[in-house]
């Protein structure tokens, strides 16, 4: 039993580094047709003729494609991603801080978030029908269809200006302490579990609904177990699996998708870091950043297969 | 009562309110007027105070910036380049000069030859002497034809460069009475060997030097300790955050996070204004919002056309809406009244929707709609524009269609290269560089395509010429010749708006560039 | 017949008057989008209901537009993604084999990159028009229609129903439109109205972001994007549209949920 949980769980991983390799080609692809140029773009209005053919020779923009791609696939599985075309600067280093910024507001989000999502969603099981359920969906449905940037002006306004209890901007320095950090992103973070707790809190409870009307739990219940352990211990294990994709959803969410929170508290994070090599056509940036997002996707992805293979004996066994 | 005779002596120190006004209020107060005398002349003559971290919170910095000068061309790479590195000179308000690393400028009598003195006994941040052929260097890294710094243009009239003893020597290809305004350009800023060795080392001169770097978030900066002039500096470190959202920023000054903003959205300065502990400043710029038309492109090759897109525009209802008041109209002309030997007599050009018909129609257009192609980036505001100059025009019965284009790769691909679009230039110190940057018929960046041999005479000729009242002649004829024929159209110059936290003393009006053409780190204290 | 409950028929009738309004646009609109017809700001007045916006247009009136742009963009890019997403989901379900690792792997490559930043990265290189706009939103998001419609169409594949049916030797054609996609209805109509509002909220953070729709036109977020300025000195001017955008929001999904009734299903999110 092992054996085949081992092989499959071995695949799984085999087939997402092929799925990450392919989107290496099809990152390196999409840079590359990018129109406008990377000098023109890196200068900007004031470029004169002169400094944009001095700076395309400099860039070695005259190499081939493919020689270009091998060249950066090559440099990739040493662990180096390059130097940045507008700065000179080290991609791996820019990156790494970048990076774990953003993997400091999402684990933060997320650890506030996930817990907090399906304990809602436990209570709204609980008390389905009743008005717990009904307040906690209520409240969900609002804050899922009130657009984040709006909700960041808002709490950026009231928290931020008029009431001063957490900074307006969330820029982060090494000088700080944890708590400190944890003070500046206060704001950005509150935002992000207002946007994703409802998404998981909904999944949560209709996936242990859906387990509740299973005649094993009617037959539990019949059993004369108290609702809670019903739902605790028989329903629960049973609807992990869409819950973990949903739960790895956001999470990849957290990490890839918030550009706009960046934007709106100017946040040093990925998003942001690469929407602006975008706009200057700095190509080995944009590369690494796009390979990254692809990567987090893609493993949490594999995660969330995992877990819901390990977690279901159903999925274990396949008929 | 205090508190709003404080508001009032700060207002009139911030030259918002004018001195009799505020002796006639504060005589509302029950102040005599020596008394109000004391109180004004007690601010006036506040001393600067060492210390502090004086926080600015600036727009336009992107991730991909760096801290070579050569390589500064948006506001943030501006402000490190000030606060790090000093130029020879740099321009006041006034149009007289203030030498930093130059002690004099002297010309020959032709104006051909230029001497500057370099002052002696300033030290790099890396401890190294600075000397004249440091000087020499840094402008050879800025006009050797492999460069990419920006001032390059500025480089290009200049025949030969030497040292000579202290003196740094300039040869101009052709006479130019204004070749120490060149010297102030923000790129040239001095650096070890010019800056061959690590051009964005961020090894300057300046009052502070580099102690952190992070580009499109922050930078840091401590004070310089060997710095050459006492009387700047006052701050204990400098900290620039790269805040490019406006609404974003303008809550970290008024939550007091930073102390300086620049950049406000004209429509909320005056909203901003309101806010405690803070003041709006804005004075008058050069920099001017603008939509050209390439002048040997069809159907703008036709200048009866030119004329109705003149005629159609509304100036005032532009520098009310758009730029909320802070600005002035424009004339068509990329000068303004801050420029030395402007001429004040030519006449304002308004909206006239039945000349601008009228001129239309003699252009015999054949009725499709023009389009203009515009983006955000072009200026702030620059969409909005775009729509009220359709509707203004649409009442002369002008089409004009608006394309929005993608911000990114817009001065690339869309300005300098499509017919007709919006853009922005930022002001030159004199006429003569504004004009042989844009306008000159061998010009890079002749944005509006405008060829006319009698100009390019003109231009030379005035560079040339010492004698004051005949060159603000042939400035005055060159400023006709572009306001009626060239592609121009000029609704605007905006004032640059910052907003400032009310500890920070020794503002200075400076129109030169934004936040006092970037002095702020070095002149301000706290109170 | 089930009798309807309160907050679905509140959805239905707030979800008919936005979308009434989106279609009568031009009739009830009270001036036209680009015209300026007053002072920067102005509050709420017997003229102008909602006030003006940043630069004295009516903002009745460019809600009204504002609306009817948003709407018609969500729901093109909507139909779009479901009839791309459902048909090659189901396809690839009944189908299965290499056919359906193919297309489910190519799915998860582009699902792999950010759907925000991929489309951030299309339009500012592409012209924004409207077809560009609504073909990028429609075809990103049928990505997430082709998971969940595949997943439900592989739980119903081995229904006993479906096993009679390819049994009796009938076409693929006929296995997927009339055995499978009947069944699959429940849960492809209430995710058809999540999807709706996540286009909904996309198309306002592009356009909040600089990319949508060619001016004087406007939708909803470009309006909140107009007048977002005002909002920290408590000019409300851009409260109202992001207020439509969530009132629309709820309005959809409390009909959703109706029609889901206890359907699980598994949703994409925002990203």
């Amino acid at each position: 039993m092992n054996g085949l949980v081992l092989r499959f769980v071995a695949q799984r991983v085999a087939l997402s580094l092929l799925l990450l390799l392919l989107v290496s080609v099809l990152i390196f692809a999409g840079t590359q047709i990018l129109p406008g140029d990377v000098a023109a773009s890196i200068l900007g209005q004031s470029a004169t003729p002169e400094a944009l053919a001095n700076l395309r020779e400099e860039l070695g923009l005259n190499q081939p494609a493919w020689w270009r791609y091998l060249a950066w696939l090559g440099g990739l599985l040493q662990g180096d991603l390059g130097t940045s075309l507008t700065n000179g600067r080290d991609i791996g280093e820019a990156i790494g801080q970048r990076f774990s910024n953003t993997l400091f507001l999402a684990a933060t989000a997320a650890i506030i978030a996930v817990p907090l999502a399906i304990f809602l969603g436990l209570v709204s099981v609980l008390y389905r029908e009743r008005w717990p359920d009904k307040v906690i969906s209520g409240i969900s449905l609002a804050s899922v269809s009130v657009p984040e940037f709006l909700i960041g002006y808002i709490l950026m306004f009231w928290i931020g200006v008029q009431l001063g209890w957490a900074p307006s901007v969330a820029i982060l320095n090494e000088g700080m302490g944890f708590w400190q950090k944890l003070h500046a992103i206060s704001l950005p973070v509150a935002v992000l579990t207002l946007v994703v707790l409802a998404h998981m809190m909904r999944m949560t409870r209709a996936a242990l609904l859906n387990v509740l009307q299973s005649p094993y739990i009617e037959t539990a219940e019949l059993k004369g177990l108290s609702q809670m352990s019903v739902i605790w211990r028989h329903a629960m294990p049973n609807a992990i699996s869409p819950v973990v994709n949903v739960v790895m959803l956001n999470l990849a969410y957290l990490v890839v998708g918030v550009v706009v929170v960046e934007v709106v508290f100017v946040y040093p994070g990925m998003g942001q870091f690469l929407v602006d090599h975008v706009s200057k056509r700095d190509v080995p940036v944009v590369q690494a950043c796009g390979l990254i997002f692809a990567a987090v996707y893609i493993g949490l992805n594999m995660v969330a297969d995992i877990v819901s293979i390990l977690a279901n004996p159903r999925l274990r066994h396949p008929k | 009562m205090t508190r709003e005779l404080d508001a009032l002596t700060r207002k009139v120190l911030q030259g918002k309110i004018s001195r009799r006004d505020f002796f006639s209020r504060a005589a509302a107060f029950g102040l005599t007027a020596s008394a109000a005398g004391a109180l004004l002349g007690q601010k006036a003559t506040a001393q600067p105070v060492r210390g502090g971290t004086l926080r600015m919170g600036l727009g336009g910095g992107e991730s991909t910036n760096s801290l070579d000068p050569a390589a500064a061309l948006s506001q943030v790479p501006f402000h490190t380049s000030r606060c790090f590195g000093e130029t020879l000179l740099d321009v006041n308000p006034d149009g007289t000069f203030d030498f930093r690393l130059a002690e004099s400028a002297e010309p020959s009598a032709d104006a051909t030859t230029w001497a500057f003195r370099i002052r002696s006994g300033v030290e790099f941040h890396d401890g190294r002497t600075m000397t004249p052929e440091d000087v020499l260097q840094t402008m050879r890294r800025h006009s050797d034809e492999d460069t990419q710094s920006g001032a390059l243009g500025v480089m290009r009239g200049i025949a030969d460069m030497r040292v000579d003893g202290d003196m740094f020597i300039i040869e101009s290809a052709t006479p130019n009475a204004d070749l120490p305004y060149l010297m102030a350009t923000y790129q040239l800023a001095i650096q070890p060997n010019g800056g061959f060795d690590a051009p964005a080392a961020g090894i300057g001169t300046g009052a502070y030097r580099v102690t952190a770097e992070e580009p499109g978030v922050r930078y840091m900066f401590e004070r310089f300790p060997n710095y050459w002039d006492d009387s700047r500096g006052h701050f204990d470190a400098v900290e620039m955050l790269v805040i490019n959202d406006s609404t974003a920023r303008n809550a970290a000054l008024q939550s007091g996070q930073v102390h300086i903003v620049n950049q406000v959205d004209p429509q909320v300065a005056r909203l901003l204004d309101r806010a405690p502990g803070l003041s709006v400043k804005s004075v008058a710029g050069r920099g001017h919002y603008v939509f050209i038309m390439h002048c040997d492109t069809a159907p703008f090759d036709n200048n009866d056309l030119r004329l109705a897109l003149k005629y159609a525009i509304n100036r005032e209802e532009m520098v009310e809406r758009i730029l909320g008041g802070y600005g002035s109209v424009g004339n068509d002309i990329p000068i303004n009244a801050a420029y030395p030997l402007f001429d004040d007599s030519i006449p304002q050009r308004t909206y006239d929707p039945e000349l601008a018909a009228e001129h239309y129609r003699r252009s015999g257009h054949d009725g499709s709609p023009i389009v203009l192609r515009v983006s955000e980036v072009a200026f702030p505001g620059a969409v909005d524009a775009a729509q009220l100059y359709q509707q203004s025009a649409a009442a002369a019965g002008i089409p004009i269609e608006i394309r929005r284009e993608p911000g990114d790769g817009y001065w690339s691909e869309v300005w300098n290269k499509q017919p007709f679009s919006a853009s922005y230039w930022g002001g030159r110190p004199v006429q003569d560089q504004m004009y042989s940057t844009a306008y000159l018929s061998s010009a890079d960046w002749n944005d509006t395509r405008f060829f006319n041999e009698r100009f390019d005479t003109l231009l030379i000729e005035a560079r040339g010429e010492l004698d004051q009242d005949r060159r603000k002649a042939l400035y005055s004829e060159m400023a006709y010749m572009v306001r009626d024929e060239g592609g121009l159209i000029c609704p605007m110059f905006n004032d640059f708006v910052e907003g400032v936290r009310d500890e920070v003393q020794g503002w200075e009006q400076n129109g030169i560039w934004e936040v006092m053409n970037g002095s702020a780190p070095s002149k301000c204290w706290f109170s | 017949m089930r009798r309807i409950p309160i907050p679905a028929i509140f959805g239905l009738v707030m979800t008919a008057l936005f979308f009434s309004m989106a279609i009568l646009a031009p009739l009830i609109a009270p001036y036209g989008v680009g015209e300026i017809v007053g002072d920067v700001w102005e509050t709420p007045s017997r003229a102008h209901p909602l006030g003006t916006d940043n630069i004295g247009r009516d903002l009745l009136t460019r809600m009204i537009y504002g609306g009817q742009t948003t709407i018609l963009v969500a729901t093109l890019a909507t139909a779009i993604s479901f009839v791309t997403g459902a048909c090659l989901g189901l396809f690839a379900a009944v189908i299965g084999g290499w056919v359906d690792q193919v297309l489910s792997r190519g799915v998860d490559l582009v699902m792999s990159i950010p759907t925000l930043i991929f489309a951030l990265v299309v339009l500012s290189v592409m012209p924004v028009t409207l077809p560009v706009l609504i073909l990028v939103m429609g075809l990103l998001d049928a990505t997430r229609v082709y998971r969940l419609s595949r997943a439900v169409a592989v739980d119903i594949r081995v229904m006993d129903f479906v096993e009679a049916a390819v049994l009796r030797g009938e076409g693929r054609g006929w296995i997927i439109f009339r055995e499978i996609l009947p069944n699959a209805l429940s849960p492809l109509v209430a995710e058809m109205g999540l999807r709706f509002i996540f286009m909904v909220l996309f198309v306002s953070t592009l356009s909040f972001l600089g990319l949508g729709v060619q001016p004087p036109a406007a939708d909803w977020g470009g309006i909140v994007k107009e007048n977002k300025d005002g909002i920290v000195y408590g000019i409300g001017a851009a409260l109202w549209p992001a207020a439509a955008i969530a009132v629309l929001a709820i309005s959809v999904n409390l009909v959703a949920d109706w029609i889901l009734g206890r359907t699980t299903s598994l949703r994409g999110g925002r990203g």
